[in-house]
């Protein structure tokens, strides 16, 4: 039951990311879009996956949501602060640095989940990765204390990632 | 108050709120005169900016009795591909020098924008 379950939907979450997709595309719930979108959510992981063959071996969808959470609260924090950078703080007193993040991290989705969450939150752009892919540099804004902010990064992200990816 | 007028003042205050952050984001566009902090002002403000702006978007359909949820979608696309471009312009900058040189990294040898020996990687990673 289970080997034929895996067979026919080897990507389970992938295929119901894929369905709710093509339901909020239509706009509509009925039965007709839902078989319809499982049916893409079955035929686009199994005709793509030939593009990525090293998929990470385990994820844990539950703590994926309550860092989604985490991450949402941190966007909304971090516009109200760069708002209020960008309104308060003159051109020349500006204080940007770069700081570079050593990477425990070591699955590319992984690493491409942090870099995006950089990106998105309190004043950091995730700007490059090191040769080997073990180091991240971000740049920041506006920082008296570059280190606690890599700290942060460290604690609050990464270590949760680690555990998803776990 | 009936929930049409509730809901009309809330799609308003949201409206508000976004087009402000989008405004802060312009703002900071304009002022700010190195490519890397120039980067950052739009990236952030932009993604809660234009996330009111659907927010209201949603509550105005649900209040004309059209409900319509296609804006989480674009929410969750401008959310996965936001840092992208963000890091395409990062990658820019610093290959054509026009921020501050970055300093090294603490574990490899160089950063991959730096690099000049692709070749040779792609030969050991083989």
């Amino acid at each position: 039951m289970k080997r034929a379950f895996y067979w026919l939907i080897p990507h389970p979450l992938l295929t119901l990311i894929l369905t709710i997709t093509w339901v909020l595309l239509q706009n509509e719930l009925s039965a007709g879009m839902l078989v319809f979108g499982f049916i893409l959510g079955i035929l686009i992981p199994w005709m793509t996956s030939v593009w990525w063959p090293d998929t990470p071996k385990s994820f844990h969808p539950l703590r994926m949501v309550s860092y989604s959470f985490v991450v949402i609260w941190d966007i909304i924090v971090a516009n109200i602060e760069v708002a209020w950078i960008v309104l308060t703080v003159p051109a020349n007193k500006l204080k940007p640095a770069w700081i570079v993040v050593p990477l425990r991290l070591r699955q590319p989705e992984a690493i491409t989940m942090l870099a995006g969450t950089i990106t998105l939150t309190p004043g950091t752009v995730s700007a490059d990765l090191s040769d080997q892919g073990r180091c991240l540099l971000v740049h920041v804004l506006h920082t008296e204390d570059p280190d606690s902010i890599r700290d942060d990064i460290i604690n609050r992200y990464e270590a949760r990632l680690l555990e998803i990816f776990a | 108050m009936t929930p049409q007028i509730i809901g009309t003042y809330i799609a308003s205050l949201s409206l508000i709120i976004g087009s402000g952050f989008v405004l802060v984001g312009a703002i900071g566009l304009l002022k700010f005169n190195d490519p890397m902090t120039r980067l950052h002002a739009p990236t952030k403000v932009g993604t809660l900016g234009i996330g009111m702006l659907l927010v209201a978007s949603v509550i105005h359909s649900f209040d004309i009795g059209r409900p319509s949820i296609h804006e989480f979608l674009i929410m969750a696309f401008l959310f996965v591909t936001a840092p992208i471009s963000a890091n395409f312009i990062a990658k820019v900058n610093i290959h054509r020098r026009a921020c501050e040189t970055p300093p090294d990294p603490s574990h490899d040898t160089t950063w991959s924008t730096l690099s000049d020996d692709l070749d040779e990687q792609a030969v050991e990673t083989k």
